[in-house]
């Protein structure tokens, strides 16, 4: 075993050393600008979508029959807009203490309050986080017009307490940060993924690798190549994160403290970021190296990559069905899919405080890992040098066991 | 307990041992049922033109590749990996990455067999400046020759100290000067104990290094053994010139004697030397030249692997 971990110790130490101080390594730490730009595209879009699935729900503090107008209000306009472009709204009974009811529903997860409408039809009155959203607001006073007068007349005031947050407003904001952060693990690890394995069809090329397989295990190497990207990849993205941070302290009012807080806190969240960047990595780069094992130029590498990179981009859209809803079925069912799992669960620490579905997570993604790896290493021995006695391929997965079968 | 001691006692005088080793590729069979047992300390040369089996034999013994068949001992160990500190490889596709200096190039090939990286770098060092290469010690590989470069890596194949030292086609692509360097380092190798296996489709070379041969041709052995053994299958050829044309002489040629230009040539007969000499004066042959010839490996090449392996191998050569 210790020889093992030497030997993929001196590949790892050598393909570490080529990759950070090679000159294409500046263009390598470049590289976040495209994902970046591409993150904001698609997160825009992500957003709109968002913005159209996830409505803003307004908890209405009225009495029955009051709320009642608003709702019918409401039906009305969503005959004409559609139900789903319109607020989402949510009638309370009123309390005797209203700004302790205004304090707890704004805190409310379910559903997420994103602004508490009190006062009646009458003093309408609205406390939330609505700052960035004048559209909201607009409807709302449609609604109230509608109520008021079975059509929508002369807007009425409707004075704005802005507070910081509310559970609706935090709750979209975490879904940002969710979203950003599986569109940056997805494009990171398809990026390196195809590094590590442009390098095994260069050393193919350039006959290296007999060398190395006359001195060691093959699977050595094949462990040590994915760890030596992966050492490469956290230390580019520690730079990241740092130049990341700094820039935004620079740029942005209030710096980073400005962004939206995880769930589980920035220093966990970006532990976790780390965790499940090198999971997912692990999981793609050996589905790579085992592609690269079969190929041995560049076209055919393309060719052969194709279908992963497709098959990879599934699994990224079906991760980021979990972002809102990680505790649905489909959320569920993403994180507990291995190739899946650490984009879901990276998504659900921004969503999610709790710890223990992490580190159940990682567990299990560990075990995976460890499986892919072993059955990688095996898959790239046999192909990468053609080697060892024909077997058939159940004897591959079975062992030799359903050689006995009688 | 008792099988380590033994497999200990024969790698004292068998530094590999090859039992039965069959190949195949697919439907192809590349190497079928070679069986070989090198000396420790010795050069062993492996002949044969391309696709004879050369180098899957090779890779199979270094456990680059494990046989379909057949078994390996190598130092002593069952699996060659095993024994992958103690060995260096040359292989005939010359294998360093471009961008590496050559001085890490030696260390790495070093680290590969476990030889801490320092102490790769100062071998290296002193490697490279006792064959007056200490210059190229910076350059990176992708700027030297292809010559250069072999040399590179042959100094990474010794790096470590191996006890075995296997090298595939290496004289391929060295000029005439640096072939002679290389056949030095193969003989002060050997000198200091080291075993030598080079696989060639250079007759000459193997004639002057090696104490022994596997002649391979067609994935099989059809030669293991000493090199004057196989010269030895051979009778000593006769060239001789004479002043008469014909007359009772002749009966003392063999039949199967060919004529080269104003010489006949044939083996000598087996009462030697001295009753063809008799048979040719009192015959009145007016002996002008005559010459006795031990055969050459290439001789017992060809009587061994056939002309059409030889003629296969002398293009090579050109090649």
């Amino acid at each position: 075993m210790m020889r093992f971990l030497r030997s993929a110790f001196v590949i790892a130490r050598r393909d570490f050393t080529a990759t950070v101080l090679s000159k294409t390594f500046i263009f390598f730490l470049l590289a976040p600008l495209f994902p970046v730009a591409m993150g904001g595209l698609f997160g825009s879009i992500g957003a709109r979508v968002a913005n159209q699935t996830e409505r803003p729900v307004i908890a209405v503090i009225a009495p029955a029959k009051e709320f009642e107008r608003l709702a019918a209000a409401r039906d009305q306009l969503a005959d004409a807009l559609g139900d789903g472009a319109l607020v989402k709204i949510v009638g309370y009974s009123p309390e005797a203490d209203l700004a302790a009811q205004q304090k707890q529903l704004l805190a409310s997860r379910s559903p997420p309050v994103r602004a508490v409408l009190s006062g009646g039809l009458d003093h309408p009155h609205l406390v939330g986080a609505l700052g960035g959203d004048p559209a909201t607001l607009g409807q709302l006073k449609l609604l109230i017009a509608t109520a008021r007068d079975g059509n929508a007349g002369e807007p009425p005031d409707l004075p704005v307490t802005e507070v910081h947050n509310s559970s609706g407003s935090v709750a979209a904001d975490r879904a940002t940060t969710a979203w950003i952060a599986q569109a940056a693990l997805f494009f990171l690890t398809l990026m390196l993924s195809t590094m590590v394995m442009s390098q095994l069809i260069e050393e193919k090329s350039n006959k290296v690798i007999e060398v190395i397989a006359a001195a060691m295990r093959i699977d050595a190497m094949f462990v040590g190549k994915l760890f030596a990207m992966l050492t490469a990849s956290v230390f580019a993205l520690v730079v990241w994160i740092c130049a990341g941070a700094l820039l935004l302290q620079m740029v942005k009012h209030g710096g980073v403290q400005s962004l939206p807080t995880p769930a589980v806190g920035w220093p966990g969240f970006l532990l976790l970021a780390i965790i499940y960047f090198a999971m997912n990595y692990l999981l793609f780069g050996a589905a790579f190296l085992m592609i690269g094992a079969q190929a041995s130029t560049a076209r055919e590498v393309q060719t052969m990559s194709l279908p992963v990179t497709f098959a990879q981009m599934l699994i990224f859209a079906f991760a980021a069905t979990a972002i809102n809803s990680p505790d649905s079925a489909q959320g569920l069912a993403a994180a507990a899919f291995p190739l899946s799992s650490p984009m879901t669960m990276l998504a659900r620490a921004a969503e999610r405080p709790e710890w223990w579905p992490q580190l159940v997570a990682i567990l299990w993604q560990a075990l995976w890992v460890a499986l892919i790896l072993r059955f990688g290493a095996k898959l790239f021995r046999r192909t990468v040098l053609k080697s060892g006695p024909r077997k058939a391929w159940y004897e591959g997965w079975f062992g030799t066991a359903l050689r006995n079968v009688p | 307990m008792l099988r380590q001691v033994s497999a200990s006692a024969a790698s004292d005088t068998i530094a590999v041992e090859a039992t039965d080793l069959i190949k195949d590729f697919g439907e192809t069979r590349a190497v079928d049922g070679i069986s070989l047992r090198v000396p420790t300390g010795s050069i062993y040369g492996l002949l044969g033109p391309n696709g004879a089996g050369k180098t899957t034999t090779l890779r199979m013994l270094l456990g680059i590749i494990d046989p379909s068949s057949g078994t390996r001992l190598v130092l002593g160990r069952e699996r060659p990996l095993d024994a992958a500190p103690e060995i260096g490889y040359l292989p005939e596709e010359r294998g360093l990455y471009p961008a590496m200096h050559a001085r890490e190039a030696i260390a790495f090939m070093g680290a590969l067999r476990g030889l801490p990286l320092a102490e790769g770098r100062r071998r290296a060092d002193a490697l490279l400046a006792e064959h007056g290469l200490a210059d190229w010690g910076k350059k990176s590989i992708r700027s030297l020759s292809k010559g250069m470069a072999q040399i590179v890596q042959l100094l990474g194949t010794i790096i470590h100290k191996p006890r075995l030292i296997v090298l595939d086609e290496p004289f391929a692509g060295l000029d005439a000067i640096n072939q002679g360097k290389l056949e030095e380092l193969i003989r002060r190798e050997a000198r200091t104990g080291v075993t030598v296996i080079f696989s060639t489709h250079v007759i000459a070379h193997a004639e002057r290094l090696c104490e022994q041969v596997a002649i391979i041709a067609k994935g099989r052995i059809a030669f293991d053994g000493r090199v004057d053994e196989a010269r030895a299958r051979l009778r000593p050829i006769v060239r001789l010139r004479t002043r008469a044309s014909d007359g009772a002489w002749r009966s003392a040629i063999p039949k199967d004697a060919r004529r080269e230009g104003d010489e006949w040539v044939f083996e000598l007969p087996e009462g030697g030397p001295e009753p063809l000499l008799k048979a040719l004066i009192d015959g009145g042959a007016g002996i002008e030249t005559l010459a006795i010839e031990r055969p050459g490996l290439h001789d017992a090449f060809v009587a061994i692997a056939g002309n059409k392996a030889a003629a296969e191998m002398a293009e090579e050569k050109a090649q």
